[in-house]
Order: C-alpha cells, then sequence, then structure tokens
C-alpha cells in the first residue's frame, strides 16, 4: 500500500507542480499583456512608442535636495515599471537633466528609457557643444531624440542634428513648440524639412493644432509628441469642481487627468503625450490611461463640451 | 523671444513653489548661525542710523555690501542657480551692488536725526525683525523664513530704506539694482501666487518714499 500509494501522490505532485510551474511561467506574460501600455508607432521606424510619456518641465527641477531627488528617482521607476518609455527634458529646465540623469542611474535604468532632450542655445555653433553637456547630464550613450526647443535657431541647428543623426550619434530629430506658438513655421519646417518628431501642445481645450500640424505631421509622417496636456494643472483645477461625468467609465477613467490624456492619446496623428508629475500615483494614473477603451469621435466632442463649460 | 506677447509671468517660472521652499529651508539650516550674525549687522545698521557717530554712512554700507556679497555668493550662486539659470546674472548684479556700497557709500550725506532717519529706521526694523514672520504666517513654517542679510528680499528692502534717507544725489545710482532686485523678486512671488509678492513690492515702494518726497517738495517748503 505503501508502495502504491507513493505514485499517486508523486504524480499529482508532479502534475501540480508542472502546473503550477507553467502558470507561474505564463502569468507575468500576460500580466505584462494587461497592463502594458498602448503603444504607437513612430512613422519612420515603426519602433513602437507607449503613447503616454513623462515630461520633466518644472517638476524635476528640484537642484540637489536629496528627498525630492529621491522621489523624482521614485517616479521615474514607477513610470518604467508601468511600462512607460519617453522620459523628455531640455537645458532650459535648470536641474532636470542632472535630476533625470541621477535617478535613472540609481534606478539602473538608464538603458530602458527613451531619452528625448533639446537643444536650446541661440548659438549655431555651440549646438553641439550644449547637447554633450546635456549627455553626460542624462548618463545615456546617446540620445534617442534631440528636438530644437522652442524652434530656437532652427536654421543653425538642424543641420547639427541631421549630422548627428547620419553619424549615429542620436537616432531622432525634431522640433518644439509650446503654448500656440509659431505654429506657422512649425507648418512650414513640417513640409520642408526631413523631421521624425514634432512637438506641440494639445488638450481639449488647446485644440488649434487639430486643424492643419496634426494632419500634416500624419501626412509627412512625422510623430507627435503632446506637451503641456493639463495647461501645468491649471485644465485639472477648472475640472475639479465638476463631477465625472457617467461617460468616463465607458473608456474606463476614474480621473479627469485619464479623461483628458485619453482625449489626447485617442488623436490619430499623436504618438506620445508627456504629462510630468513629482508623484508615484499620479504616474501610475497616466500610464492607466494609455489603455483601451479609447473614446470615440462623439465621445471626444463630448469631452471638449465638458471642459469649455469648466 | 519671438510672439512675446504671448508670455505669461509664469512661463518663465522655472520651479515649484514646493521647491523654492525647500530651496530656502536647506540654504537656511546649511547657513546657521549665519542669520544672528546677519540679525545683528542689521541692528547695527539701525544704532549707526540713530547715532551721530564719524564714518556711519560708510560703516553701514560696508556691512550692507558684506550682506550682499554674502547672499551673492552663498545663496544665489551656490544654491539658487541650480533651479534658475538667470541667478547667477543676479549674483554678479549682487556683487555690483556690494562693490558700489562699498565705493559710493561714504558719501551718501545722511541727515543726524529727523523724519528721513526714524523712517529708514523703522522699515530696517521691519526687515530685520518682521520680515522672517512672513513665512510662518504664511503657513511655510519657521525653516522658510526670510532673514535680513542672508536672503535678496528683505535685505533689498533694508538697503533701499538706507539710501532713500540719504540726500546726495548719488543715491540714486546706489538705488537701481536693489529696486530692480525688488522687482524680480515680487514677480518671481507673484508668479508662485505668493501674497508675500505684495509685501515685497509694497515695502520696497515704502522705503523710497523719503527720497520721493525730497523730488517733489510740498509747495513752499525750503530745499
Amino acid at each position: 500500500m505503501h508502495d502504491r500509494s507513493l505514485p499517486a501522490p508523486g504524480r499529482r505532485a508532479f502534475l501540480q507542480r508542472t502546473v503550477a510551474g507553467a502558470s507561474a511561467a505564463l502569468v507575468p506574460v500576460f500580466a505584462r499583456a494587461q497592463s502594458a501600455p498602448l503603444t504607437r508607432n513612430v512613422p519612420k521606424t515603426g519602433e513602437a512608442m507607449p503613447a503616454v510619456g513623462l515630461g520633466s518641465w518644472i517638476t524635476f527641477n528640484v537642484g540637489s535636495d536629496p528627498v525630492a531627488r529621491s522621489a523624482c528617482a521614485d517616479v521615474m521607476r514607477a513610470f518604467v515599471d508601468a511600462g512607460g518609455r519617453m522620459i523628455d527634458s531640455s537645458p532650459m529646465y535648470g536641474s532636470s537633466q542632472d535630476v533625470i540623469g541621477d535617478g535613472l542611474r540609481r534606478a539602473g535604468l538608464t538603458q530602458r528609457v527613451f531619452a528625448a532632450d533639446k537643444v536650446w542655445t541661440s548659438s549655431g555653433a555651440q549646438g553641439r557643444a550644449q547637447i554633450e553637456q546635456s549627455r553626460r547630464k542624462w548618463q545615456v550613450a546617446r540620445f534617442d531624440l534631440v528636438q530644437v526647443h522652442n524652434l530656437l535657431a532652427w536654421r543653425e541647428h538642424l543641420p547639427t542634428l541631421y549630422a548627428m543623426k547620419a553619424a549615429g550619434e542620436i537616432r531622432y530629430v525634431g522640433i518644439t513648440t509650446s503654448e500656440g506658438r509659431r505654429h506657422r513655421d512649425v507648418e512650414d519646417l513640417l513640409r520642408r524639412e526631413p523631421l521624425d518628431f514634432v512637438q506641440v501642445s494639445y488638450n481639449p481645450a488647446d485644440r488649434e493644432v487639430e486643424e492643419r500640424i496634426l494632419p500634416l505631421a500624419r501626412d509627412r509622417g512625422v510623430a507627435v509628441i503632446v506637451n503641456r496636456p493639463f495647461r501645468e494643472r491649471a485644465l485639472l483645477q477648472s475640472l475639479a469642481g465638476q463631477a465625472l461625468p457617467g461617460w468616463s467609465a465607458d473608456i474606463a477613467c476614474t480621473t479627469w487627468a485619464q479623461v483628458v490624456l485619453k482625449f489626447i492619446v485617442a488623436h490619430p496623428a499623436v504618438t506620445c503625450v508627456i504629462p510630468a508629475t513629482t508623484r508615484v500615483d499620479h504616474v501610475r494614473e497616466n500610464l492607466a490611461a494609455a489603455r483601451e477603451p479609447l473614446p470615440d469621435a462623439a465621445l471626444r466632442q463630448r469631452i471638449v463640451a465638458a471642459v469649455e463649460r469648466a | 523671444m519671438s510672439e512675446w506677447w504671448t508670455y505669461t509671468l509664469s512661463d518663465f517660472l522655472l520651479f515649484s513653489p514646493k521647491t523654492y521652499d525647500r530651496l530656502i529651508q536647506l540654504y537656511n539650516l546649511a547657513i546657521w548661525p549665519a542669520q544672528a550674525v546677519a540679525a545683528a549687522a542689521g541692528v547695527a545698521i539701525i544704532a549707526l542710523l540713530a547715532s551721530a557717530i564719524p564714518y556711519r554712512e560708510r560703516i553701514a554700507c560696508t556691512l550692507l555690501a558684506l550682506a550682499w556679497l554674502w547672499i551673492a555668493w552663498a545663496f544665489l550662486w551656490q544654491r539658487y542657480a541650480e533651479i534658475n539659470w538667470a541667478a547667477p546674472w543676479l549674483a554678479a548684479a549682487f556683487a555690483v551692488q556690494a562693490l558700489l556700497l562699498v565705493v559710493l557709500g561714504g558719501g551718501l550725506a545722511l541727515p543726524r536725526g529727523g523724519r528721513e532717519v526714524a523712517f529708514a529706521i523703522a522699515v530696517i526694523a521691519f526687515c530685520v525683525g518682521a520680515y522672517p514672520l512672513l513665512a510662518p504666517l504664511s503657513q511655510r513654517g519657521w525653516p522658510t523664513a526670510e532673514m535680513f542679510g542672508v536672503l535678496p528680499d528683505p535685505t533689498a528692502i533694508a538697503t533701499i530704506a538706507l539710501l532713500a534717507a540719504g540726500r546726495a544725489r548719488l543715491r540714486w545710482v546706489l538705488l537701481l539694482i536693489p529696486l530692480l532686485v525688488c522687482a524680480v523678486g515680487a514677480l518671481t512671488l507673484w508668479a508662485m501666487d505668493d501674497w508675500r509678492a505684495l509685501v515685497v513690492a509694497l515695502g520696497a515702494a515704502f522705503a523710497l518714499v523719503p527720497s520721493w518726497r525730497r523730488l517733489n517738495p510740498p509747495a513752499g517748503s525750503s530745499p
């Protein structure tokens, strides 16, 4: 009996271990599939880009304050853990580049992010040196994307960036603007220059880019990064008094921030939106907005109407 | 800067109010007890104003110059520049002001007694004794208190008060940078929705009153 009884539990144990092992192996795959954010392809290369990134304007400019730096590192860790990739900064953003470089190195994430930075100097001759200084602050081998910040001295910087791309020193070239400035110049450059990325402001309250820039970027195969999705909190503050409408549940939103982000991500020309935050719960909430279902055209109109009422 | 009319004050604010408060908090902790030394210097300047000792202008302006130089180095250059790329320019302005105070301060021609001096003493006493209270009054806590002699705004207001009491015309040369510093300080606070912006702006304007009154003497009054 003892001998007979042995094989049965052994088989059960074997089967249990096998099933458990297979489950353990499969669960993370399913979990990853479940939790992975929506991606959009960079038109020029087809590279998949999570649709929600991380901005650093104001939020990561914390100087050498060790407590605040640690909090920024936590935000970046949570961002990457939730499937985020693109982090965007600029030499204009005070200590943000140092804080990003320090946080990524401490969290061991330097190789896992899509490093997007800018060149911001009126001197074309100093552009390359500034990019190198920025790269050292980020502590990355190279930038994935370098953009001409607010079109400052673009005539001088774009040839430098194209040369750096050709030499493999950066991967993509872009331009930026914000708050609706110089849209005619942006349009002109989208038509004339072989750009990979364009960065503009876009949200349910600032929709000027819908008319010409977003369609043009799509036609020209230029990836679109969206900055100031919340108008630096002002948009969310104006919505704070309004209860979340019932239809927000139809697109799996639990906050106004998610409604706004889904509105942006749902535009077919948009590649990535880059909200900035200092809070881990907010970065998770933002990444959770990069999920199906997204609002259709009718629901996007309702979002606009809700924002205009606020 | 193209399309300059589209920019607002907040577009030039590179940091959050929280970061600014933390910067001052960490600075205050790092430099203690420099605040006590600076406050003692403020009391000494008040005593000099109230006294009739020779070279009191030169001594008072030298004490102020040391404060301006300290702020240029310890606060603006070493700390504020971390979060504001314009801070080195501000530090240079502070260093220039320190130099001007040392070189020109002796010729300020402060009156002995009178309303101008009393007014200056009152404003400087406010900067030394009351201005630090604004931090706890605005729910920020003592560690973020801005004190005369170690941080720009109360130092600039006190400097305006001292200079405005002087009778020499060169006071206007000496007043230029402190007024500019108060304007920058008030605008920075305003961009952070901080009511202390009004204290800085009104404090600077108030401190300037003696100079302004002498520019526009009441009809019938002697020069």
